[in-house]
């Protein structure tokens, strides 16, 4: 059984207040997760991600299709005993304390006071939020407030978890805990259904993405079979002076002084960086970090579309 | 069930946080000051205007912890997005409302409850300080029972306000259902004038209108039985009855009515 199962979801918003005329939001998404698994739901701005995550928590009703979560209409409430959800940019009550949100919304699940209370403690240890739990939510930071909101996503144990866009505003060391957070709870056997517009975010934990773009789903399987190009490499070293750089790395795009002795390397795609490193290792250099330069999820759209729309015109040049 | 209560006790604490009950400092401010200035100014109907104007502040302030905190139950919520996290919880939508209603009729009633200990204090200290023969003139006495009868539908008066504003916020933003609460409440105390505008216009049609108007709109000066009370004029338990039965069709309406718009509505 698959963990979600989206049928030709489609959904229509009317815009428009004189002459409301339909907008298409999501255009006939067919996709499944199987249990377990990390799905990265990706796609630029406006490209129907949270109209999908409100979709398949019925904050917004289908125009036609329809969605399943653990083989259930998203409509049933006893599926939602099952998974968990934070929302986008989540906001919560500023008068209460994490502690106390925590405790509501266990309520909601119908646990007792007791256990609501041992559900909130554990989850806020283990998302890291330690004394502060008893602050106000309003004297919180972005990265603290998102804690939360997975904590809250956690509060029922859920076999399914969906988060919108989980790593947004968060700073470097924010989207590491949030990372490695995520691949503990796959660890547990959970199954993940996660939003983002950064491709890092995807590479970094999933198992699977799909990838959107104007409502439609226009690609989705391992990041590594989407054929997502390699347009460089930045590598950063130190140790080595800029003119001895320039010589052993002949075929760098662009060397920068960055400070302390540590230079970044640009490299083109074609480049094979493992034979650069060997190269400056051999002169004494230390490898600080190699980071691919991929085509961007906006690039791999416009791609898709215009080979889409070649394939379309040759076809009918054929006709 | 549970749902419905851990929102109604949420709905409290919040209102509570959100510090709503200042406004009873501002009322006890008010009531004593008045009751002093009153004291200086009348001769002999002190008593008389500190009962209207106690039995006046409770539904003034009453009126606006109902609409501001009534349009703020849903409409606030949804334009903070925190009602997404309850929605994908295992509640049902007819069950937020149902919670954020009773959370808030109790925040109302706690409310109430101390302004009218307020009211009761200047008039039981009215009672204590002055002499036996000034309280001979009274109509009724300071400190009279009768009052709560007044106290009472002042506060199922505020009920039905509140599910008219709950009603308007679950389709409306905040502002629009702030407006159109007040229009309603201040259009509900001119009912009976309504109903008998058929009788001095000339106009079958404008006449009917009116009339079936009467009918729909709520009919909040039924609730207003001050006056009586202050004149020591008896408010039968069969009014009393009638009103509240009338209220609480009113009430179950508007109440099934704003579950079936939340239930069926987009939450964009």
């Amino acid at each position: 059984m698959h963990a979600v199962r989206l049928r030709e979801l489609t959904k229509d918003f009317r815009v428009g207040f004189w002459r409301p005329r339909p907008r298409r939001a999501i255009d006939e998404v067919t996709l499944d997760v199987a249990s377990g698994e990390i799905l990265g739901y990706l796609g630029p701005n406006g490209s129907g991600k949270t109209t999908t995550m409100k979709l398949l928590m019925q904050l917004i009703y289908p125009t036609s299709g329809s969605a399943e979560i653990l083989g259930r209409p998203v409509g049933d409430i006893d599926v939602r005993r099952r998974l968990g959800f934070l929302p986008e940019s989540p906001y919560f009550y500023d008068n209460l304390t994490a502690q106390e949100l925590l405790r509501y919304y266990a309520r909601l699940f119908g646990y007792d006071r007791h256990e609501a209370e041992r559900r909130a403690d554990s989850l806020l240890d283990r998302v890291g939020i330690g004394d502060e739990r008893r602050l106000h939510l309003r004297k919180y930071s972005k990265g603290m407030l998102q804690r939360v909101g997975i904590a809250q996503a956690l509060v029922n144990d859920p076999e399914v978890v969906f988060l919108d866009e989980p790593m947004e505003g968060l700073d470097p060391l924010g989207r590491r805990d949030i990372r490695h957070l995520l691949l503990s709870l796959r660890d547990e056997g959970r199954t993940l259904f996660f939003s983002s517009h950064i491709l890092s975010d995807a590479e970094a934990i999933c198992s699977r993405v799909a990838i959107l773009s104007h409502g439609r789903l226009i690609a989705s399987g391992r990041l590594s079979e989407l054929g997502l190009r390699v347009r460089g490499w930045e590598l950063a070293v130190t140790g080595i002076a800029e003119n001895q750089v320039s010589r052993l790395v002949p075929a760098a795009d662009s060397i920068r002084y960055i400070a302390d002795g540590r230079h970044v390397i640009e490299l083109p795609a074609e480049c094979t960086p493992e034979a650069v490193i060997a190269t400056l290792v051999g002169s004494g250099a230390r490898i600080l970090s190699l980071n691919p330069h991929h085509e961007t999820l906006e690039e791999f759209f416009v791609d898709q579309v215009t080979r889409q729309r070649e394939q379309d015109g040759g076809r009918r040049a054929s006709v | 069930m549970s749902a419905v209560k851990a929102i109604a006790v949420h709905v409290f604490r919040e209102s509570v946080r959100d510090r709503v009950f200042y406004n009873l400092v501002l009322f006890a401010f008010f009531m004593i000051s008045a009751s002093y200035s009153v004291g200086l100014l009348s001769a002999g109907q002190e008593v008389k205007i500190i009962k209207d104007l106690g039995l006046g502040a409770t539904s003034a302030f009453g009126l606006f912890i109902a609409v501001f905190l009534g349009i703020g139950l849903v409409s606030k919520e949804v334009e903070r997005r925190s009602l997404y996290t309850i929605l994908s919880k295992p509640v049902h939508r007819h069950e937020v409302v149902l919670g954020k209603y009773v959370g808030l009729v109790l925040t109302l009633a706690v409310n109430l409850a101390v302004m009218v200990v307020a009211v009761y204090g200047v008039l039981g200290y009215i009672s204590v300080t002055e002499s036996e023969e000034f309280k001979r003139g009274w109509e009724a006495p300071a400190v009279d029972p009768a009052m709560l009868t007044a106290f009472f539908l002042i506060f199922v008066q505020l009920m039905l306000v509140t599910v008219i504003a709950l009603f308007f916020s679950t389709f409306s933003s905040s502002i629009v259902a702030a407006g159109l609460t007040f229009g309603l409440y201040i259009v509900g105390h001119f009912n009976a004038e309504l109903r008998a505008l058929q009788d001095v216009v000339d106009a079958p049609i404008a006449g009917f209108v009116a009339t079936a108007l009467s009918y729909v709109l709520p009919d909040l000066a039924a609730f207003d039985v001050s006056a009586d009370v202050v004149h020591a004029q008896p408010v039968t338990v069969g009014y009393v009855l009638l009103t509240v039965a009338y209220a609480f069709v009113y009430i179950g309406a508007l109440l099934v009515a704003a579950m079936a718009v939340f239930s069926r509505r987009d939450f964009t």
